[in-house]
């Protein structure tokens, strides 16, 4: 070792250096040679094969569009498939009076100025050597007649396309998604993803819900043949062909009677609904009212039906499940409970004597109830069947901000759920350091108090209420919720079911969970705030009502809701599992300007619940009007979303 | 008087070298000419840019390559330096990050690293006192790697390949010992099946694609499988200049930049392609020469580098272009269109020749 740090023997290193020089020069004459001989493989073994290939006729690559997955739900109803339909299809480039050829094609099959519209802009948007479809879905008869003129129109193809068809049309469109045709910023996106290739003779894509996030899954191999073409570039020869792969097709967790059933008993109302089964994070109906019909979208949808959708005040085109965000109200109660009593700050016997306001001490101001005259002595089972506020206000103040969120962030509040689907947006769950950054601002110990009991800043997506609900129903057990069961490979039959993938295990106390979901129980049995939903169940029902405001009242003014706009009465949020015993389903329902959680929310749930758990369908009139009467209005007090800067001395909330 | 003066101004440019880029750069003027659709705009164009070049490397051959030696380590800290910019404030195009806005140009540091890398390695080896050991290896496989890597991440692994290509003859060059040499490439052979493992099923096809692109016809082999009916559709003399069927009637795909190759052998034929392969060993045998001839360490390594790493761009381009190498983007040296490749390719020329006609200085200084 030691010569090697000798000083350099120059003349050796000279010598080492022009050896290795050598060896380099010896690499280059074989690299050289092999490009030669290459050369006389392709230039004069192959000469012929190559001259006949580009001399008398030109090669040309055409894709095979694969054949898109299928989208069912779990019980195998179709609800996404394809179907062959005749196109017309126009080559601009090839046709040198194109009104006049349009003009001609019109005599024998019908062009709606819809479908000129819808062709012009097509063509703006696409180059000029694309076929473009003139008409789609054209009968038999007019396949025909064109077929037999066809000598007379070069550059116009009659071609037989596959068409994506929803054929349940608006039943849950905002779960299963729609394809759209491909643009420019969906090429960009392919390009980089490196999947361009095999989007070659595609011209549709997924553009939201399943559809969108597993566009992968479901579009498939696209196949290829090597043709030879004329000088018309008509196909002369087949050289080599590989056939495409099929997309796989999707099973989902979905029911869709149980969708169907959900969507037809919100009615008129706009809202969300979303049932999960807690023991595998399956989504089982997954709605967002108002719907749309995704058949409108795939084929390019028309102005007109686009303003209509766009425009409505309903605004049918939100994933409410997803990113509709509503105060949670009282649905939060059960897991400030369980905060509280996690914490051993509410253990038994623990209760109050609720005489219908609390106040921070050393305060005058007062939080009221929603009961004048307060609920008398309640314990924590009877706090969260009576839905008492002033219970929740003082376990959020002896809890505090920062540990009553921490714990509920285990039960997914201001986090993204991570279903399987994209669009997902994380709601909100407010901290001290979350107003300081949004508002600049210290926290209020009175915005504590009413983050008690699901008002403030507190902001969830029905998908949310939906997934805390769920792991409450499983003990803390947080399971990813998910919309597709299973995929089954085209090309083999294999059916892949989706892992059930465990977000947590939320450590709770056995005892502490029971008194939370006995009073959840007894939300639904008389004396509850849901009495009626629970009236002739056949099984036992946990749930929670809850009733978010969407205008601030003003001081000293009267909730009422006859005398309010549709629009500005109050959101009806329900939450609820079932059986309560051994829970198959979980699920969260809101209803946009509903009024109070029992009586609007609550009947919805129902049905779904006794669909699921009974297979019973609803009867055509709601049967539970009866008993709405006998159910307290839970007029739940309400912080502005955004804080007045200059908030009275007292706030009176009614 | 006046050849005197001619003689003082080419004094450092060496003829042999000259005469056969010209050459080549004529060819490569034709060639683009044909390949751009009759373009007379892109030939000037590409005339301009040869311009350009031939000033650089005139200037660049009057420059000591002592003095070559102090800017090495300067350059390269300025390529890496640029480098980690182009990772956070790069401008993207084509799905890929490698252009870095200064408010007044775009640059694209990874082609300044083409020079850098091989002077900043001949540099490190000038400076060891002793025959280089284990360690010192180690230390410049590390100066080689964090720019290749960055490279790497842009992505753009064409350059990336020809500048661990221009590093590795480097270390080569300096004595990197043939039991090492043999160990690595045992060891990277016998993990291949483990990466191999490793990978997901999408990552897999992407390199099975790389490898066989008749696999993806539609993508990538479309470009492989066109340049080939183009080559082998020009026989022995090929169609002639102009008339060139797959060039001429927009089969082939990027014809001027990295598959220019295809429209000279469809055109030229099997005698032309044999000729370019000639005028490139000529310029590589001088180029080897020179680094023989070379008196310095550093000198020597520089041009050895230079010299393979120029027949390592040639290589590649033609092997992808005929369908024996995997497609990645490498330009057909001085035939390619294109300003900053010619650029680089005359300066690194340029270094060449600085250190064949300041051997006669340093020798007597």
């Amino acid at each position: 070792m030691k010569s090697r740090r000798e000083l350099k023997n120059y003349q050796n290193e000279q010598h080492n250096f022009k050896l290795r020089l050598a060896v380099l020069g010896l690499l280059v004459l074989i690299a050289f040679s092999a490009l030669a001989i290459r050369f006389y493989f392709l230039q004069i073994k192959r000469y012929d094969y190559y001259q006949t290939l580009a001399e008398n006729n030109r090669i040309s690559i055409v894709p095979i569009t694969p054949n898109r997955g299928l989208i069912s739900d779990r019980n195998g109803v179709v609800l996404a498939h394809n179907f062959f339909v005749y196109t017309l299809e126009v080559t601009p480039s090839k046709i040198d009076d194109l009104d006049a050829t349009i003009a001609e094609i019109a005599k024998f099959v019908e062009i709606s100025p819809v479908d000129m519209k819808r062709f012009n802009k097509q063509k703006d948007e696409s180059h000029n050597f694309e076929s473009i479809p003139l008409r789609t879905h054209l009968n038999e008869v007019e396949a025909a007649k064109f077929a037999v003129n066809r000598y007379r129109f070069p550059g116009v193809e009659l071609k037989s396309r596959l068409f994506r068809h929803y054929p349940f049309g608006k039943l849950g469109s905002h779960m299963v998604g729609y394809i759209g045709r491909i643009n420019d910023s969906d090429i960009n996106n392919l390009d980089e993803a490196g999947l361009l290739s095999n989007y070659k003779g595609s011209d549709h894509i997924g553009k939201s819900g399943i559809e969108q996030s597993y566009e992968s899954v479901l579009h498939g191999t696209t196949g290829f043949q090597q043709v030879e073409i004329d000088a018309d570039g008509r196909a002369v020869r087949v050289l080599s062909s590989q056939p495409p792969t099929s997309g796989n097709n999707i099973i989902l967790s979905v029911d869709s009677k149980l969708q169907e059933i959900a969507e037809t008993a919100f009615g008129e109302h706009r809202g969300a609904l979303v049932a999960i089964k807690p023991s595998t994070g399956e989504v089982l109906a997954f709605v967002s009212m108002p719907t749309f019909d995704p058949n409108l979208f795939v084929d390019g949808i028309d102005f007109d039906n686009w303003n209509a959708l766009n425009n409505s005040l309903d605004k049918p085109l939100i994933n409410r499940p997803l990113r509709g965000i509503y105060p949670p109200g009282s649905t939060f109660k059960p897991f400030s409970a369980l905060a509280g009593l996690e914490a051993g700050i509410r253990k038994p016997p623990f209760s109050i004597y609720d005489n219908g306001y609390f106040t921070l001490p050393n305060s005058t101001h007062r939080y009221r109830d929603w009961k004048p005259g307060g609920h008398g002595n309640v314990d924590m089972r009877r706090a969260i069947t009576i839905s008492c506020d002033t219970f929740f206000y003082g376990l959020a103040m002896e809890l505090g901000i920062v540990r009553l969120t921490n714990f509920v962030r285990h039960f997914g509040f201001g986090q993204k759920s991570g279903i399987d689907i994209s669009g997902e947006i994380a709601g909100l769950l407010p901290t001290p350091e979350w107003k300081m950054r949004r508002y600049k601002q210290p926290w209020y110990m009175g915005e504590t108090v009413i983050a008690g009991i699901g008002q403030g800043y507190t902001l969830v997506t029905p998908m949310q209420l939906a997934q805390a609900t769920a792991i409450l129903a499983n003990n803390g057990l947080a399971l990813r919720p998910r919309l597709v069961s299973a995929i089954t490979n085209a090309k083999t039959g294999a059916t892949t079911l989706t892992k059930i993938v465990v977000n947590e295990k939320i450590p709770l106390d056995e005892n502490n969970l029971e008194i939370v979901k006995l009073g959840m129980i007894d939300v639904t049995l008389p004396g509850g705030t849901a009495a009626s939903v629970g009236v002739n169940a056949g099984y036992s029902i946990a749930a929670k009502t809850g009733t978010a405001q969407v205008v601030g009242i003003k001081q000293n003014e009267k909730y009422n809701a006859n005398l309010i706009d549709e629009r500005h009465r109050d959101h009806a949020l329900f939450i609820a599992y079932a059986p309560a015993e051994e829970p198959k389903i979980a699920l969260a329902v809101i209803v946009e300007n509903g009024g109070h959680g029992g009586s609007a929310a609550g009947p919805i749930a129902r049905k779904v619940m006794d669909y699921y758990l009974l297979g019973k369908l609803p009867a055509v009139e709601p049967t539970v009007e009866s008993a709405i009467a006998t159910k307290p209005n839970e007029n739940i007090p309400v912080a502005p979303v955004n804080p007045v800067v200059n908030a009275p001395e007292e706030e009176h909330f009614d | 008087m006046f050849s005197r003066l001619l003689q003082g101004f080419f004094k450092h440019i060496d003829s042999f070298l000259i005469s056969c880029l010209l050459f080549t750069m004529l060819v490569g003027l034709f060639v683009l000419y044909s390949a751009s659709g009759h373009s007379l705009e892109r030939a000037t164009s590409q005339l301009i840019n040869i311009a350009v070049a031939l000033v650089v490397m005139w200037l660049v051959a009057n420059i000591q390559p002592q003095q070559l030696e102090g800017i090495a380590v300067p350059a390269y800290i300025l390529g890496v330096v640029l480098l980690i910019g182009v990772a956070l404030f790069g401008d993207i195009s084509h799905g890929a990050r490698r252009w870095l806005n200064l408010g007044i140009t775009k640059i694209q540091p990874s082609e300044m690293m083409r020079i850098a890398m091989p002077m900043m390695l001949a540099w490190f080896f000038a400076k060891r006192e002793a025959s280089p050991r284990m360690t010192d290896f180690a230390i410049a496989g590390l100066l080689l790697v964090i720019p290749v890597g960055l490279i790497v991440k842009q992505p753009d692994l064409g350059t990336a390949l020809l500048i661990s290509a221009s590093g590795f003859y480097v270390l080569f060059l300096a004595g990197l010992s043939w039991k090492f040499l043999l160990g690595g490439a045992v060891s990277i052979g016998a993990m291949m099946p483990y990466f191999w493992s490793m990978l997901h099923d999408y990552q897999r096809k992407r390199i099975e694609i790389l490898i066989d692109p008749s696999q993806d016809p539609l993508g990538a082999g479309y470009h492989t499988i066109q340049a080939t009916i183009a080559l082998g559709s020009g026989g022995i003399t090929g169609k002639g200049w102009l008339n060139g069927t797959q060039a001429q009637l927009d089969f082939l795909p990027e014809r001027t930049t990295d598959f220019i190759f295809a429209v000279f052998g469809e055109e030229f034929g099997m005698i032309g392609n044999l000729m370019l392969l000639l005028l490139f060993s000529l310029l590589i045998a001088r180029g080897l020469v020179i680094a023989a001839q070379a008196r310095s360490t550093f000198t020597r390594l520089l041009a050895g580098s230079i010299t393979l790493t120029f027949f390592t761009y040639g290589f590649v381009n033609m092997g992808m272009v005929s369908g024996i190498l995997p497609v990645v983007g490498v330009p057909l040296p001085f035939i390619s269109y294109g300003g900053t490749s010619m650029v680089t390719l005359c300066l690194s020329f340029g270094i060449l020749m600085s250190i064949q006609t300041h051997k006669k200085l340093v020798a007597s200084g």
